[in-house]
């Protein structure tokens, strides 16, 4: 499936003037094949299909349907399936403040999460604990959960929580997927 | 009994040992902890008071006695007045006070936030566990001596702690608090903003000067 993706992909970058260079390849010349590396078709697949685990704890999580919706359409960075189970995401997305009671089932949550799995911290709570210096709320998210992206904002536009995803896509792209898959 | 025309006269009739409560909004007054369910439910059946809008608490610090004040909050739906019933807890360091949930089944999570945040104990409550902070939770946040930093804890669950190696910490307060300064200036001003008045990580908490 992922090989007639790309073929469609790149069939249709030869009729458009771009300047991919990730995938040279030519039909006319070497046929219905692809040459590529492992990890950037890895990546690429991964990169276009983070499905979010939606972790809306506040005001943040407005936005964060915000951007699901038609004006912002996080559809178009293949990141539209929210899913509600932790088995089926890819990307946690801590929308909101974190309370130290929220703390441990959010830590459970990211547990449950098959790997690969990335965090984005969205807005000034799940970042730092934002304005709320006080005994209840967790200082930062990521003193229990690493995190990948942190999205400044009280709340974040959703563009820039899209931005914050653009840049987690960057991210992933660089990673040594096979390496990682090989040995684990 | 009809809906006395004179309320503040008829709750003393009725019950002597209220008294007259200063109040800058509504009716309030103190009655002693002992007649506070009675007091309520005379308001509810013959007053119209029927409605339970609040349950909370005060803590007065602790060199004063009574340190722990219930406060209650009525409605009556047919005048649209509200009424305030304040009694202090008698004993200082376990403060308790008859549950109201026997009056309004609404009063059980008033009560249980009440008992969360102040260690206020409701006596023939029927589930009185936290409510806010999770269960075994050492503190009660509050009352006056505890800080709103928080105090260091280990968190809920046992498991995720042992693996993050996080405790509960108390919040870092530099710059703050944050607050609004109500009343010195215009409202469309007053958003919440860094004081710097209060102990910072840097500089201890200065001692409050004896009123």
């Amino acid at each position: 499936m992922a090989v007639g993706r790309l073929g469609w992909f790149t069939s249709r970058t030869n009729l458009m003037v771009s300047a991919n260079t990730e995938l040279g390849y030519n039909s006319k010349i070497e046929g219905e094949a692809i040459v590529t590396r492992l990890d950037s078709a890895i990546n690429w697949i991964r990169t276009n299909s983070m499905w979010p685990m939606p972790m809306g704890l506040a005001c943040c999580a407005i936005e964060l349907m915000a951007t699901a919706s038609a004006r912002f359409d996080i559809a178009r960075f293949g990141a539209e399936v929210m899913r509600f189970s932790p088995r089926q995401s890819d990307v946690m997305i801590v929308a909101g403040t974190v309370t130290y009671k929220m703390a441990a089932h959010l830590r459970r949550i990211y547990d449950q999460m098959a790997e690969p799995k990335w965090v984005i911290a969205m807005g000034a709570c799940a970042s730092t604990g934002g304005m709320y210096r006080s005994y209840a709320v967790l200082q930062g998210v990521d003193r229990i959960v690493p995190v990948d992206v942190y999205v400044s904002g009280c709340p974040p536009r959703p563009e820039a929580l899209l931005d914050g995803l653009i840049k987690l896509q960057e991210k992933v792209k660089r990673e040594p997927a096979f390496r990682t898959l090989h040995s684990a | 009994m009809a809906v006395a025309a004179d309320l503040p006269a008829a709750l003393k009739e009725r019950f002597p040992a209220a008294t007259a409560r200063a109040s800058s909004d509504h009716p309030a007054f103190n009655v002693p902890s002992a007649e506070a369910l009675p007091v309520l439910k005379w308001l509810r059946d013959t007053q119209g008071y029927t409605y339970l809008t609040d349950v909370t608490a005060i803590d007065w610090s602790q060199d004063q006695s009574p340190r722990f004040t219930v406060v209650y909050h009525l409605l009556s739906p047919e005048t649209h007045r509200y009424l305030r019933i304040a009694a202090d807890c008698p004993n200082d360091a376990e403060p308790e006070i008859a549950s109201a949930t026997g009056l309004w089944p609404g009063a059980n999570w008033h009560e249980r936030e009440t008992y969360d945040m102040f260690g206020i104990k409701f006596a023939g409550h029927p589930d009185l566990r936290r409510i806010l902070m999770w269960d075994g939770y050492p503190y009660f946040p509050l009352r006056k001596e505890f800080p709103l930093a928080g105090i260091e804890t280990a968190l809920p669950d046992a498991e995720v702690a042992e693996e993050t190696k996080t405790p509960v910490i108390a919040a870092p307060m530099m710059g703050g608090p944050f607050v609004a300064t109500s009343g010195e200036m215009n409202l469309a001003d007053a958003e919440p903003r860094a004081k710097d008045e209060s102990w910072t990580e840097r500089r201890p908490k200065p001692e409050q000067p004896a009123n």
